[in-house]
């Protein structure tokens, strides 16, 4: 039975379905929803929550809990997600698997409260220091946020590498019907060897530890996280193609815009211009396979990235592309959304 | 032959990294005995901070999170929240507790979490060279402050215990000094009681030590104890400053 769920409460619910006993979060518009319904749900569960001092004590609390073995995640937005970033960086250092969620405001700075897709950067291109990346989602409807939620732990928990959600504020705060999943079984998850559960009895001891103060060793162990990534690239990539076999205009948009988008490229379709959508839905590893391969396709004149920012996830469309075909932009920022009209527009403009 | 004497099982063979004359192996071998009489062996989950002390997750001969500068008390809270049942520490110095991981520290003791901290007061940064701690005595050199801490311009030396004995959630704050025998023996006594009040789920411990810094105070080992006692002292007197009976 489906149910009409606000995004942020549904990422919350598919959180705790997915095996979520650990919330640590501090308050932030627009994802404020996401820790109030975690301060009472997981309780009912068996779980724990912490309305933290600070973002930075969060993300810290989230380190604890995953080394010591727990579904532990944290959720902000823009300025509370730049605090986090170190704690992210020891996160991956560490290899502790866990799901960061930021529901993305527009900045810089203090920025705005309305959504915007300007940390796009950050959240793909590591953020914090160091040689690391995370599994980055850019989820576009309330089901897709619960679908890649329920499975966030079993990703993470496999390459021991932290999911990222980035949605924006339009995308917790909209209010769309979802199918809810069973409660994941967690008594047939197995034991995490590595995590700190202090029940050792002298044996075997574990440490979580991001210090390798050895070149030789820290160097083998960055080269390890670049394994792990480029596995997750092999089994994890996802996106979605919407009409583009035959596009001679490929718009490229992720999260909310990649719905707006998919409305102008009907409207466009329904003018009889043949123009496709092409999604990704991993922004982390970014699909450069199946860019590569539309961008190589005949009929593909040009492409047209859109964002709510300034060209962030156009760099990886360049790249992807190997700019082959002319990479055009339209994009609103600041927490200014553009209408499937304003594409249209822009499209029938620039490229017809 | 009988044994009258042996290293406790809580830590581990390898060797520590300490100066000669630092404390900090004195307080590591206080807190793994207590750990090993009251019988928490192989039921503990220790905390290391950044500074001198980073390497601790080497020592304790139990499980070990290795947390970033300041940050230990919210990573032993995620800890004890997911395993309650679970002894949790947390070590830390006084640049990583009083300065940077100040809001940490407060809200982990005001929230009452069942965690103990040994807090190793040596009023100077150890790890990054002798710069001025947040606990710096007035008039102590430090390569951040070459003639003496100045008020004026270096602000005032932080309290730690007289601060956090105002909030409601510590269950026992108390200082100790690792200066002479008596002393260590004293601080082992305040250790004992911190790790029993977390058996005892009452709520959040915490014992200072004031310790000696021989070589970022460019003293020798026998002056630098003379140092916590005679000086520091003065500044941080020692005592039990909140006890939840
Ligand atoms: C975010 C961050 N800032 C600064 C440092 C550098 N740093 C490492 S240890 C330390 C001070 C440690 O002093 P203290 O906590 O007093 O411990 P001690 O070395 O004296 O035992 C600093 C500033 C760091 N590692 N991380
Ligand atoms: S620098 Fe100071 S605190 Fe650090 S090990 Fe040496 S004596 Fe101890």
């Amino acid at each position: 039975m489906k149910e009409l769920m606000k995004g942020n409460e549904a990422i919350a619910e598919a959180a705790v379905r997915g095996g979520c006993r650990a919330f640590f979060g501090y308050p932030i518009t627009p994802q404020n929803e996401i820790p109030e319904y975690m301060s009472w749900r997981l309780f009912e569960v068996g779980g724990t929550y912490v309305q933290a001092e600070s973002e930075v004590a969060a993300i810290n609390m989230v380190y604890g809990a995953a080394g010591a073995g727990a579904r532990a995640m944290t959720s902000s937005s823009s300025p509370g997600i730049s605090l986090k970033q170190e704690g992210i960086s020891y996160i991956c250092g560490a290899r502790l698997p866990c799901v960061i969620v930021n529901m993305v405001r527009g900045g810089p700075g203090l920025g705005g409260i309305q959504p915007a897709q300007s940390d796009y950067f950050q959240a793909t291109k590591g953020g914090g220091h160091g040689d690391y990346h995370l599994l980055v989602y850019g989820p576009s409807s309330v089901q897709e946020c619960v679908d890649i939620m329920y499975n966030a732990f079993d990703v993470s928990d496999k390459y021991r590498v932290p999911v990222m959600i980035l949605g924006d504020g339009m995308l917790g705060q909209i209010m769309e019907p979802v199918e809810l999943p069973e409660f994941k079984d967690l008594s047939k998850l197995p034991r995490k060897p590595w995590a700190t559960y202090g029940d050792n009895k002298g044996k075997d001891r574990q440490i979580v530890n991001s210090l390798l103060i050895e070149p030789d060793v820290l160097e083998a162990h960055c080269h390890l996280l670049e394994d792990t990534y480029k596995e997750i690239a092999k089994n994890e990539t996802a996106f979605e193609n919407y009409l583009c076999d035959d596009a001679e205009v490929v718009i490229t948009a992720y999260g909310t815009v990649a719905r707006i988008a998919k409305s102008a490229v009907n409207i466009l379709r329904e003018q009889g211009k043949k123009v496709g959508l092409l999604r990704p839905i991993t922004l982390y590893p970014f699909p450069n396979d199946e860019f590569a391969r539309v961008a190589k396709q005949d009929c593909v004149k040009t492409f047209v990235c859109t964002e709510l920012s300034l060209g962030q996830m156009i760099e990886d469309v360049k790249l992807a592309t190997g700019m082959i075909k002319p990479v055009k932009f339209f994009g609103r920022t600041g927490g200014n959304v553009m209408s499937p009209e304003d594409i249209v527009e822009y499209v029938n403009k620039e490229v017809y | 032959m009988a044994i009258v004497y042996k290293k406790s099982n809580m830590l581990t063979d390898v060797p520590f990294h300490y100066c000669p004359g630092c404390t900090h192996g004195i307080a590591h071998k206080l807190v793994a005995e207590v750990l090993e009489e009251i019988g928490a062996e192989g039921n503990v989950v220790g905390v290391a901070p950044v500074g001198c002390a980073v390497f601790a997750y080497n020592y304790f001969n139990c499980d070990m999170q290795e947390a970033s500068h300041g940050r230990a008390p919210a990573v032993a809270t995620g800890i004890k929240r997911v395993l309650p049942d679970r002894i949790v520490f947390a070590y830390q110095g006084d640049g990583d507790l009083a300065s940077i991981g100040m809001a940490e520290i407060i809200h982990a003791a005001t929230r009452g979490e069942k965690i103990t901290v040994i807090f190793i007061n040596n009023a100077i940064y150890g790890m990054t060279g002798g710069q001025m701690a947040p606990t710096t005595l007035e008039g102590q050199k430090a390569t951040t402050c070459i003639y003496g801490r100045n008020p004026e311009v270096n602000g005032h030396p932080i309290k730690v215990c007289e601060l956090l004995s105002t909030l409601t959630g510590p269950s026992y704050i108390a200082r100790g000094a690792l200066c002479d025998a008596a002393s260590v023996r004293k601080a082992k006594t305040m250790i004992r009681t911190a790790f029993q009040n977390q058996i005892d789920k009452k709520g959040f411990s915490f014992v200072e030590l004031l310790s000696a810094c021989p070589t970022n105070w460019g003293m020798n080992p026998e002056q630098a104890l003379s140092y916590v006692k005679n000086e520091m002292q003065d500044l941080y007197p020692l005592g039990v400053f909140k006890e939840v009976k």
